[in-house]
């Protein structure tokens, strides 16, 4: 067994991980790792695109990326020194759900992360100079995505997955929703948006949960938002019925990038292990399982060719992607769909399984190494309400997913005959 | 807690490096060749990389399949890395089974099939790989720049090989370079993690023992000193993105120099780490280009890229434009603020604030076994183990007349490159 010499008693669990909720509803977790001198910090507030307006998208993205551009306290040079001269650093970025932030610091370090955290997401400044200078760094960025194969494809992908919904949409916005955002919408996004209510906070590293605890107070727990509203519940559509193709050409572009797949379980569904599970055979173990052996090691088409499983509390989705010659784009999109077909027709075998459960249940103490690794952890076990001992059951959660669990599951969500495939690179346009 | 580094040499010349760090059950075995594009030859640019693919396409012990299951279904995971002066393997896994990583590397230094037929499928997988390099404009800015960077030195050339090589290198030529190549003096094992190191060394004496050292006959170049004169080269493609590299001579990894350049560079665009696996990473917002620049609107990042290497290498400072900025006058900025390096004393406390960032990501960059272990081989490549160890202390040495001398050094405005990519005129 690769698991002997593992005590899943030592995996983080209810009675190492510290939780505390503020009387504002902050949930703050906490983990002692003494084996490093550093902290690691994570958290989440529940302001993503989803709030965005139509005409404004990437609203949400461009408030969180002002967060660090300078607060009431300090001005963007003075809060920059605050983390650099003590070689820490703070950034803050947004998804389809939630605003994130993140930091790392040495330990002794911890109490200016939280007090800058603070500052940044309950008085940020909007200073007019650094917004426009942010809405130029996001222009650019979005030219940069114009030209980029994979993001393109990718956008693509999203929007044909998920129509009408923020899924589908860019979380950076394009470039003429951009133009039309101004300082009073960021300022009117953070009082609608930005609240301690469902926000957590999760720091590993050496410090006690006491101290965390008592950081957390002095500069959060006075914080209260009475103009808050709550997110408005949005209908997922419905999967795709059939095959649909997309491509868009980029001029001057060696290689084609190539994304196609359908919904997944949500995070939270009795689907996703074995979905989860089943995808580690279908495209990612070793070298990048059966996908990578059809694409890769037996045909020679592409550098890389794998599958992936996201999830969120109301939906999922099931990707794969490759990166291949123009001439070889038709022939990976048949071998991909004739990987999916034979994964969707029949279990997968014994021997199967038990490599990806050993590979699943031995890397977890891979993935839990690093104060970063267990911060997100801690966070992912708190988000989903998955159970502190999550991870200490984990072995013997995926020990009992049999073949049958899978291909059920799977079933539930994958179809070689309805896909969204989506590509960009050298070829005429597929719009 | 953690042990010092310990270094074992066997008789026929292999060197291995362990240290013992037991708070994880976890153990990162790497093995390191004295071999990467730096020892090609022209007609034959990107051997060594995909020489390091065929690694992945079995032996007769170990069939392409047998290999990645022993690894990968115990949690572990592997990978290899061909970069100018070497390439390396590596493998993480479960501490109880660093015997596949010991046993799969003594076997793959010698017995690797590189069978005809996965040897032409494998052409295609990294003309694929280049491929997908193209698809990016500082790839392809970057080609351009090391090209007038170096006259004969192999620096010249990306890892990745040209294409017309990848198009007619042969399999003959590949086992050809492997067999050379690959041997026990030519390598570095490094171990980080949970083991005993008494343990280790027998198995791995065991191992390698009997495997003969050769006369690798390795194709060392002449190192290239000062560039010649100043230069340019202007690119065309699509997008509305102005890239814009400045590249110097950088000293290697061995000069004491290399660590002043390093400062110098923490002051000019942001403190980074040659961290590779894990660690993290400090902003450069107070940094004095961000602040000249970017505070400025004249460009909307900047950054800056220093290699540890064996032989003089580039340094790159690279900025991205918004539409309509005039190169010249980013240029002229950077100019400025070097010849102030050049002129002017930089003050200590400016120094010390480097020293502590970099102390930072040292310890961000010791979390991880992965990382601890890279490093050990990682500093042999270019210097020898004691490199890593003196990192922190070689940077503390640093002085402001150092630094002054330094700038004069390598960072003139008359020996370098200037590299531009600029969007096509005419459409998108």
């Amino acid at each position: 067994m690769a698991t002997n010499n593992i005590n899943w008693n030592n995996l983080p669990g209810p009675e190492s991980i510290q939780r505390a909720t503020l009387a504002n509803g902050i949930t703050i977790l906490s983990y002692k790792n003494a084996n490093v001198s550093s902290v690691y910090m994570v958290g989440l507030l529940n302001s993503g695109s989803n709030l965005d307006p139509q005409d404004k998208l990437g609203l949400a993205h461009f408030t969180a990326s002002m967060l660090s551009r300078g607060t009431l306290n300090h001005g963007f040079k003075e809060f920059h020194e605050e983390l650099e001269n003590r070689g820490a650093s703070l950034s803050f970025s947004c998804g389809a759900n939630n605003t994130w932030f993140r930091g790392r610091s040495l330990a002794e370090d911890l109490e200016t992360l939280l007090l800058l955290s603070a500052e940044s997401l309950r008085q940020p400044a909007f200073r007019p100079e650094y917004f426009e200078r942010m809405r130029a760094q996001l222009l650019a960025g979005l030219a940069i995505r114009e030209q980029d194969t994979g993001e393109v494809a990718s956008l693509l992908f999203d929007q044909y997955l998920f129509p009408d919904h923020p899924y589908g949409l860019p979380t950076d916005g394009y470039p003429e929703t951009i133009q039309r955002i101004s300082v009073e919408d960021l300022q009117q996004f953070h009082r609608q948006y930005y609240s301690p209510k469902d926000m957590v906070l999760v720091v590993v590293g050496d410090v006690d949960s006491r101290q965390v605890k008592d950081l957390a107070q002095k500069y959060f727990s006075d914080w209260e938002n009475s103009s808050a509203q709550p997110q408005p519940a949005l209908i997922i559509p419905d999967p795709p019925q059939g095959l649909v193709r997309k491509h868009r050409y980029l001029e001057d572009k060696s290689q084609a990038d190539l994304i196609m797949g359908t919904r997944g379980p949500q995070r939270t569904s009795a689907d996703y292990l074995p979905v989860y599970l089943g995808n580690n055979i279908l495209g990612q173990f070793g070298l990048m399982g059966r996908i990578g052996e059809s694409v890769r090691t037996r045909s020679g088409l592409a550098y890389y060719a794998s599958s992936s499983v996201t999830s969120w509390t109301d939906s999922g989705s099931w990707e794969f992607s490759a990166g291949t010659s123009g001439e070889n784009l038709q022939k990976t999109i048949e071998l991909i769909r004739e990987e999916i077909r034979k994964y969707v027709s029949s279990a997968v075998s014994a021997e199967e399984l038990d490599d990806s459960q050993s590979n699943l249940v031995g890397r977890l103490p891979l993935s839990l190494e690093s104060n970063a690794g267990l911060a997100n952890a801690i966070l992912t076990m708190e988000r989903f309400d998955l159970g502190l001992d999550y991870y200490q059951r984990y072995a013997q959660t995926i020990r009992a997913i049999t073949p049958e669990n899978i291909l059920n599951a799977s079933r539930n969500y994958l179809d070689p005959d309805r896909l969204i495939i989506a590509s960009s690179g050298p070829g005429d346009d597929i719009l | 807690m953690n042990q010092q580094v310990q270094t074992n040499t066997l008789n026929n010349g292999l060197t291995i490096l362990t240290k013992e760090i037991h708070h994880v059950p976890l153990v990162s075995h790497w093995i390191w060749y004295r071999i990467g594009s730096r020892n090609e030859v022209p007609g034959k640019t990107g051997i060594s990389h995909w020489v390091e693919h065929m690694q992945f396409k079995g032996t007769p012990k170990y069939p392409i399949n047998v290999l990645d299951q022993a690894i990968s279904r115990d949690g572990g995971f592997w990978n290899a890395l061909t970069s100018l002066d070497w390439t390396t393997y590596l493998e993480t896994l479960p501490a109880n089974k660093l015997d596949i990583a010991l046993d799969l590397e003594a076997d793959r230094m010698v017995n690797s099939n590189f069978d005809p037929q996965e040897t032409e499928l494998e052409r295609t997988v990294v003309i694929s790989e280049r491929e997908g390099n193209e698809n990016e404009p500082l790839f392809r800015l970057s080609e351009a720049v090391n090209a007038l960077g170096f006259k004969a030195h192999p620096y010249r050339n990306q890892v990745i090989g040209f294409r017309k090589d990848l198009e007619t290198i042969t399999r003959e030529q590949l086992y050809g370079h492997y067999k050379q190549h690959y041997s026990p003096n030519n390598a570095v094992i490094a171990l980080a993690g949970d083991f005993d190191t008494p343990t280790v060394l027998r198995r791995i004496e065991e191992l390698y023992g009997d495997i003969p050292a050769r006369d690798n006959n390795t194709f060392i170049p002449e190192p290239e000193g000062a560039l010649e004169g100043s230069h340019r080269v202007d690119m065309e493609g699509p997008g509305d993105t102005v890239y814009l590299q400045v590249s110097y001579r950088s000293p290697a990894a061995r000069d004491a120099d290399f660590f002043a350049l390093m400062v110098l560079d923490s002051l000019l665009t942001g403190p980074s780490s040659l961290d590779m696996f894990g660690g993290g990473s400090i902003s450069n917002k107070t940094s004095r280009l961000y602040q000249l620049l970017v505070e400025r609107d004249k460009v909307v990042s900047i950054s800056g890229g220093l290699q540890a290497t064996k032989d003089p290498y580039l340094y790159d400072i690279l900025a991205i434009l918004p539409p309509g900025q005039p190169e010249e006058e980013v240029l002229q900025v950077i100019d400025d603020e070097i010849k102030r390096l050049q002129d002017i004393e930089v003050p200590a406390e400016e120094i010390q604030r480097a020293i502590k960032q970099a102390k930072a990501l040292f310890a961000y960059g010791s979390e991880n076994i992965t990382n601890q272990a890279f490093w050990l081989g990682y500093s042999s490549m270019f210097a020898d183990p004691n490199w890593f160890n003196q990192y922190i202390p070689n940077l503390e040495k640093v002085d402001a007349g150092q630094l002054m001398q330094t700038a004069r050094k390598y960072l003139n405005r008359e020996q370098r490159i200037v590299g531009i990519y600029h969007p096509k005129e005419n459409g998108k």
